[in-house]
């Protein structure tokens, strides 16, 4: 696998992204942002945000169904906020049958990785192009 | 030897445990915390004994992965997956036994609480559910009872620290003083199996 952006094998076999946050709306606000910034026809994107019943927290219920929804085939990428998001992700991704073949959790900064993360899978990057360059989004330094 | 309704008894009685030190448990989390972990752990025991009762599963391992199955999909937070491995990799290595040895339970035991020391990156001594865990799979060894107050001594070991894992990190040398609510709901889990033992002993004699 490389860093580059080589297609993923067509345009409907884009990498899906899923993002989940302690909070539905961030992570709903954080996919139309992504989303909005990648422009046209994008890669898909769903968020898993808070817990079932609308409260802060973790579902996994809804990690697991955003990333059957987004699968076509090419891999899953996993954003994160923090604490139990990350641990959730982790503890499915052991379970080994919770998720699609081909999910990986990313280690990138929430917002500025997945801006990064839906451009590059909108533009056909496979899943090793669209981990890196959302890991990469730790690098941009503001000061 | 425990068989799978050992287990079984082991989470209702954890469950009961935990429903009453709910708010003791909540209490400790609001100034460290988000003052959930007694309503969240509340919700995941009540989910466990549900499925336990209505799946029925006939052994140990059975029982156990299970369990850990609802805690990761019921809880909501941290300690959902954390409780969710520490069961599901102690069931895991129970493997398919109709019985097990204490001996074995031991080991399996300590297989699931290094598997929540690699999912949490946290080591004993950041303040966490591992400083009650390791003491009390440590002394499992010698007796339940042993495991049990080996893990409240634990629990209440964490006041002074200062946390390095979790949120309750972000607050530095301010969390010192505070007892861990992790470790203390941990600790809960160690009581829970030294009753249930003790219980099994009892209706045996």
């Amino acid at each position: 696998m490389t860093g580059g952006t080589s297609p993923a094998g067509g345009g409907d076999r884009r990498v899906g992204i899923v993002l989940v946050s302690h909070s539905a709306a961030v992570a709903r606000s954080v996919a139309d942002l992504a989303q909005g910034l990648a422009g046209g026809s994008t890669a898909p994107v769903a968020p898993a945000g808070g817990t079932e019943d609308g409260g802060l927290g973790t579902s996994s219920d809804l990690i697991t169904a955003a990333a059957r929804q987004v699968d076509r085939g090419a891999g899953v990428a996993v954003l994160t906020d923090l604490g139990s998001a990350v641990l959730t992700v982790k503890a499915l991704l052991a379970e080994g049958d919770e998720l699609p073949d081909g999910t990986r959790l990313v280690d990138a900064p929430f917002v500025e990785g997945a801006v990064a993360a839906v451009v590059t899978a909108s533009a056909g990057g496979d899943l090793a192009a669209v981990e890196a360059a959302a890991r990469e989004a730790y690098s941009y330094r503001k000061v | 030897m425990l068989d799978a309704d050992f287990f079984r008894r082991w989470l209702t009685t954890a469950a009961a445990a935990v429903d009453r030190e709910a708010d003791r448990l909540t209490e400790l989390d609001s100034p460290i915390g988000d003052a959930d972990h007694g309503s969240n752990l509340r919700r995941g025991f009540a989910a466990v004994t549900a499925a336990v009762e209505k799946e029925a599963p006939d052994t140990p391992g059975a029982v156990l992965m299970l369990a850990g199955r609802q805690l990761i999909s019921t809880v909501g937070g941290a300690s959902g997956p954390l409780y969710g491995t520490l069961l599901r990799r102690t069931g895991k290595a129970l493997g398919d036994a109709a019985q097990v040895a204490e001996t074995e339970f031991a080991q399996a035991l300590r297989a699931g609480v290094d598997a929540v020391a690699t999912l949490g990156g946290s080591a004993p001594g950041d303040k966490t559910m591992l400083d009650a865990l390791l003491p009390g799979v440590d002394a499992l060894s010698t007796s339940f009872a042993a495991a049990c107050e080996a893990a409240r001594q634990g629990a209440l070991a964490t006041v002074p620290l200062q946390a390095r894992k979790g949120r309750a990190s972000y607050l530095g040398e301010r969390s010192v003083g505070h007892q861990d609510p992790g470790a203390t709901s941990s600790a809960l889990l160690f009581e829970a199996l030294a009753d249930t033992a003790a219980a099994t002993k009892e209706a045996s004699a």
